[in-house]
């Protein structure tokens, strides 16, 4: 017994409620004088389902959330539980151990203290199964009652059905804010635990990046936890060297498939530009690793730079400005398409010819949709990180020279997370404390865009 | 099959246009017109919707060639010079053929710009005093100066409609045109406005060679001199504005201007 077979209980319940509204409302159709409703007998049948499942599903949600405890609170009380370990893991061990036993999902215990809870944990769970299902059926009963004695021939259910669907779309809506607000809220706990050990100082203003997962925890050294060569190795490659790949191929092409290709070209190349994104990074990764460094080698080689690396910051941050060109091209792409005509008509009429017209009028009025593009390229290419690891190397490197090996933050998280460190090393917390900061730099990023275009924008309309 | 009226003072054509046919595809918008385009009147052509007026207007500064499917025959001269010949300079052309549009479509820039815009494309001005002066001539002659010389620096899509209109005369004026097209000026705006840029036509006229394309039959009667009535495509009579609406020649033009249709 579980969840899905309430909500089964519910959907079966609502379709009964569904089905029982329309009669109704079918009835008054025939009954009423002219053969007309306030609403459509669905809309009656809707409302009256609705009533029945919402109520239902919120307290499936909350019922999932409180009934095992419930159960473990009853077989606490049960008197073989008195001699449990008080504390700790043994007592959440032997708990597990005998619920599993219970639901049917392990065949027999391994712990004999278990083995006396078996029982009790049973009876619980059917004794809590059977008020779910109660509450569940008696919620849903109060609910269509409720809905299903307010019906009349004159009742708005069609307004009312609206109202509900607002807020559905309202709550969809909110769970993508939640989200969020639940990723940055984890991500501060573990961030303040890793300040907790090394001071934010060391960590934003060092320079050397190189921690160890095998030191003593209690006492790591701060100078081995400078983020700066991340930080700087994360710009140069994605927003650096990838943006001058990506916005100038970008909107030159975004410029040409807008205002000079003629449609049967466009129509063939804009879907081709946009396989672009659908590209793994991976196979970029590949493309990087095996041909484009190797190339930027021995061209190295041969402009007579001594001991050229095989992997470098230029090979993974051209690559990526490929990656990205599809991202500012098609944004810049639908802003400049977006742009009235009478502007375009206007400029032309004033004796301005095609690329003039484009430079001072259309460009400008597409501002913040080709803004808004770059910003999504430039917050994509911060978040990359198998083109990195596979063209860039996983060594922090503080330096200008775009021929050296470098890495990025998303690399360092990745390495941190999935190295030997044990979770409260502060090896593996350090990587909480790159992921708040990259989250706070793209955020700043996006809301300095957003000013910015704010500003500037040459609004049409 | 064109009436043209035989008490015309005998002018200087500014424009003249011989058989000229348009063509959107297949279809046929414009049907072998014939006119000639004085510079010391103001012209209008009238029509219901649909009759090819604005078509034809669009042609005679060449806009219609930003439309792929549009194709123009027959021959249109500027002061004797074929516009669509091979070698034209289209750019030059829209300089000396400006234009004001039925929708007001200033710029999204300030005032000032969307003055200075046409002089620096064409290196109209040197220097900024020059350019000053050419935006404060343009402003007085569109009667917008009294109205915006302290926010030349607002945007221009922030001034009413009326106003909007007058700066795109303005901006049209700025690169000292000699002739001007208006395609339908006042069919967004309000009355008042409408009179302004009525007023401020008969103060353009004998400047420029102005054309211009009207739903409104009280309009041509107030603002022009000649009047063009063109039915499906073809211009079916062409004459004084006086004489067009109180003595019209064809039973199509009477029917037209005394409202049986259009």
């Amino acid at each position: 017994m579980s969840p899905a077979i309430l909500l089964l209980l519910a959907l079966g319940l609502g379709l009964a409620g569904w089905l029982a509204a329309r009669a109704r409302a079918w009835t008054f159709r025939r009954e009423s004088a002219n053969g007309r409703l306030a609403s459509l007998p669905t809309y009656h049948a809707w409302y009256v389902a609705l009533w029945i499942v919402l109520p239902v599903l919120v307290f499936v949600a909350l019922w999932g959330a409180i009934a095992p405890g419930l159960v473990s609170q009853s077989v606490l009380a049960d008197p073989a539980a008195a001699d449990l370990p008080v504390f700790g893991f043994e007592r959440q061990t032997i708990l597990n151990e005998a619920r599993a036993v219970a639901t049917g999902a392990a065949p027999a215990v391994f712990n004999p203290q278990a083995a006396a809870l078996v029982e009790p944990y049973r009876d619980a769970l059917s004794h809590y199964n059977l008020i779910g299902i109660a509450v569940t059926v008696l919620i849903a009963f109060l609910g269509g009652a409720y809905a299903f004695l307010r019906l009349r021939p004159d009742f708005a259910a069609r307004t009312k059905v609206e109202r509900i669907v607002m807020s559905i779309l309202l709550g969809a809506s909110l769970v993508a804010i939640l989200t969020t607000i639940g990723i940055l809220a984890s991500l501060i706990f573990e961030t303040v635990r890793f300040f907790g050990m090394v001071s934010p100082i060391d960590f934003l203003f060092g320079t050397h990046w190189g921690p160890d997962p095998m030191a003593n925890p209690d006492n790591p050294d701060p100078s081995r936890y400078g983020a700066v060569p991340l930080f700087w190795g994360t710009l140069f490659i994605g927003a650096i060297i990838a943006m001058i790949v990506a916005i100038p191929l970008g909107l030159m092409s975004a410029i040409y498939l807008t205002q000079y290709a003629n449609p049967r070209l466009r129509k063939w190349i804009k879907p081709a530009l946009e396989i672009l994104a659908g590209v793994p990074t991976v196979v970029y990764g590949y493309f990087a690793a095996l041909t484009i460094a190797p190339a930027i080698r021995d061209i190295a080689l041969k402009l007579g730079v001594t001991n050229p690396s095989t992997e470098s910051a230029l090979a993974a941050g051209l690559v990526m400005g490929v990656m990205i060109i599809p991202f500012v091209s098609s944004m810049a792409d639908d802003s400049i398409t977006a742009v009235p005509q009478a502007m375009r008509d206007g400029s032309l009429a004033m004796g301005a010819t095609t690329s003039e017209t484009i430079r001072r009028v259309l460009v400008p009025a597409a501002l913040p949709g080709i803004v808004a593009g770059i910003m999504l390229a430039i917050s994509r290419a911060i978040g990359e990180t198998m083109i990195v690891v596979m063209a860039a190397s996983t060594a922090a490197n503080l330096s200008a020279n775009p021929l050296d090996r470098m890495t990025t933050v998303t690399v360092q998280i990745v390495k941190m997370l999935t190295g030997e460190g044990s979770f409260d090393h502060p090896a593996t917390l350090s990587a909480f404390a790159l992921g708040f900061v990259l989250f706070l730099v793209t955020l700043g990023l996006n809301f300095i865009a957003l000013s910015v275009v704010k500003r500037y924008r040459e609004a049409y309309d | 099959m064109t009436v043209v009226h035989d008490n015309l003072e005998p002018t200087e054509a500014k424009m003249s246009a011989t058989d000229v046919s348009v063509f959107y595809g297949d279809k046929k918008a414009i049907d072998s017109v014939s006119i000639d385009i004085p510079t010391e009147y103001v012209t209008a052509f009238i029509g219901p919707s649909g009759c090819g007026k604005s078509t034809f207007l669009r042609t005679l500064n060449r806009m219609n060639d930003t439309i792929p499917t549009a194709r123009v025959e027959g021959m249109i001269e500027l002061d004797g010079q074929d516009i669509y010949r091979s070698g034209m300079d289209v750019v030059q052309l829209r300089a000396r053929v400006g234009m004001v549009f039925q929708k007001p479509n200033p710029f999204p820039k300030s005032i000032y710009d969307n003055i200075a815009y046409g002089p620096k494309i064409h290196g109209l001005a040197e220097g900024k005093d020059e350019l000053d002066a050419i935006v404060e001539k343009s402003l007085k002659r569109a009667g917008l100066w009294e109205e915006v010389k302290d926010r030349l620096q607002d945007s221009g899509t922030a001034l009413s409609g009326g106003q909007q209109q007058r700066l795109c005369i303005a901006r049209a004026i700025a690169v000292d045109p000699e002739v001007i097209l208006m395609d339908e000026p006042c069919s967004a705006l309000d009355p008042i406005a409408t009179a302004k840029i009525e007023e401020l036509i008969a103060e353009l006229n004998g400047r420029y060679a102005i054309v211009i394309v009207t739903h409104s039959m009280q309009q041509a009667a107030r603002v022009s001199q000649r009047t063009a009535f063109f039915h499906l495509g073809k211009m079916v009579e062409y004459g004084r504005t006086s004489d067009i609406f109180t003595n019209p020649h064809e039973k199509r033009t009477q029917d037209y201007i005394t409202g049986r249709y259009g």
